[in-house]
């Protein structure tokens, strides 16, 4: 009883602490989820590395073609397969809270009294924690088979790049897990994804793109992003290559990020 | 009613079954048109200019030398996709219900099989009328339009054998869905989507023996070049080659399945 009376007299945390704790609780949970499935995240490293050596395989003639920025395809692809690897890992991150849904734990988590902004940074930090994992694995593979070293300029801004996509993901995957509250939404927010990815100079340089795909890569902010974390790896790292790449990603953030907000405010309990 | 006639409704019935969920399950649906269509749109797009690399085969447009990659891996998908669907079935106990009917065993995974085919089918027909629709000729005329939708869809039937084979081993749609990246893996490494002499080692030599590639030149031909005989006699044989080998692991597997339980 006197336990119980000091507990309630004890002042409170700062809200900001508070907040901050709940979201490394979350981020936790996610990460014990990954050790204790190890299985689970074989998928989402598996098949960016698939699509590397690949794509690198097939169509690795293509650096012959003139107008293509480096010899090497493999330096050429690696940012496309880094950013897939995030993109999968973002929409794993939506796939596991419509399973979360059905199970009933997010009911319990908004019961709760954390805000739901707190709730939906959790989720989506861990996707942007737990993309590193393919990217860094993928990227192994690539210096092993022969692609260049980015600098380390170079790799801090495509590790940038990496986790802010798996982030932009993530509040996709939300978005669309609590809307359809179902894992049936799931190759809708691979799909997305996947499409976001792909529209962008992803296989060739922009102006070895068809006309149609010319269009959409440049209108597509992932281009902007592709671009900065590729530079590295065919050449220099320059500012003016890389500010354009962190304005499309604070502006994705920003726009998926209040969707998926919205969702969360609108889902009832 | 004969036994034969018996066993053919029954066969209609399952694989009529198999169309339908398909078509109400978007999780299932997906992979054999979306994703396929996207990659085709994004190489078509991305790649499209290797048609200038010297050695390239003569091709009206990279879209219509694309075509044949994108019913493959539609197929390969469609035949992933029914295994998964079977294994779902071995899961929720549909199949113990149908193996205790009177009605042949065979028929069952026939069933899955008819209904692979159709979606097969389907992936054919969608493929074509993209390439129509967006330019693409087609070289050898509607006898090469039929002859690249039969050759499909007796590879979707060939390829969902393996699948149902997977399914009844092991009885887990978690496990048959985790053959998904094998999937990529024998798409890449086939002439699915450039040309195989154009490719890079180890890709190159192993896309030369790979069966996937005898099969996809024999859809491919027709549709760039016209009819020939000696590519459509290799795909045949590369596609009888995996009926049989689909039958041998079914018949085993169904036997081990009927075993265990």
């Amino acid at each position: 009883m006197e336990v119980a009376a000091k507990a309630i007299e004890a002042p409170a945390s700062p809200a900001w602490r508070t907040n901050l704790a709940t979201i490394a609780a979350l981020m936790a949970r996610a990460k014990n989820e990954l050790v204790r499935v190890p299985g689970a995240a074989i998928p989402g490293v598996l098949a960016p590395t698939i699509f590397f050596l690949g794509l690198n395989g097939v169509f690795g003639a293509l650096t012959q073609l003139q107008g293509f920025e480096t010899g090497s395809y493999e330096s050429f692809i690696i940012p496309v397969s880094m950013l897939q690897g995030a993109g999968f890992t973002g929409a794993a991150a939506g796939v596991n809270l419509a399973r979360d849904y059905e199970g009933g734990w997010v009911d319990r988590l908004l019961v709760s009294p954390a805000p739901r902004w707190v709730l939906l940074a959790g989720n989506v930090l861990a996707a942007s924690a737990r993309s590193l994992i393919p990217a860094t694995f993928v990227l192994a593979i690539a210096f092993v088979i022969g692609a260049e070293w980015p600098g380390l300029d170079g790799l801090a801004v495509c590790y940038l790049m990496v986790a802010a996509t798996a982030a932009v993901a993530a509040c996709w995957g939300s978005m669309l897990a609590l809307r359809y509250k179902s894992q049936s939404a799931a190759p809708l927010m691979q799909a997305g994804t996947m499409a976001l990815i792909l529209l962008t100079p992803a296989y060739a340089p922009l102006a070895l793109l068809q006309p149609w795909l010319e269009k959409v890569a440049n209108v597509n902010p992932l281009t902007q992003v592709l671009e900065a974390a590729r530079q590295g790896f065919v050449g220099s790292v320059t500012w003016a290559d890389t500010w354009p790449g962190i304005v499309a990603m604070a502006g994705l953030l920003a726009v998926l990020g209040s969707l998926a907000l919205r969702e969360m405010r609108r889902t009832n309990v | 009613m004969s036994d034969l006639a018996a066993s053919a409704r029954v066969v209609r019935a399952l694989g009529g079954r198999s169309i339908r969920q398909t078509f109400r399950r978007p999780q299932l649906l997906a992979p054999i048109v979306v994703f396929p269509t996207l990659l085709l749109a994004v190489q078509t797009g991305g790649a499209g200019a290797s048609v200038e690399l010297p050695g390239f085969p003569p091709v009206q447009s990279f879209l219509q030398f694309m075509l044949a990659g994108a019913m493959m891996q539609s197929m390969m998908l469609a035949g992933n996709s029914g295994g998964i669907a079977f294994a779902v079935d071995i899961e929720m106990g549909f199949t113990d219900r149908l193996f205790a009917a009177p009605i042949p065993r065979f028929a069952i995974v026939l069933g899955r099989l008819a209904g692979t085919a159709a979606l097969g089918l389907f992936a054919s027909v969608w493929f074509l009328a993209i390439g129509l629709i967006f330019g693409a000729e087609i070289e050898g005329g509607v006898p090469g339009a039929l002859l690249a939708m039969a050759l499909v869809t007796a590879s979707a039937l060939a390829v969902g054998g393996i699948g149902a084979a997977i399914a009844l081993r092991t009885g887990s749609a978690s496990v048959v869905q985790g053959l998904f990246p094998l999937v990529l893996v024998v798409l890449f490494l086939s002439s699915a989507f450039f040309p195989q002499e154009l490719m890079i080692e180890p890709a190159k030599t192993i896309a030369e023996y790979n069966p996937l590639s005898f099969i996809v030149e024999g859809v491919r031909e027709p549709i760039i070049s016209g009819i020939d005989a000696t590519v459509t006699m290799e795909a045949v044989a590369a596609i009888a080659g995996i009926v049989v080998l689909g039958l041998v692991l079914s018949a085993r597997a169904l036997q081990h399945r009927l075993r265990v339980g």
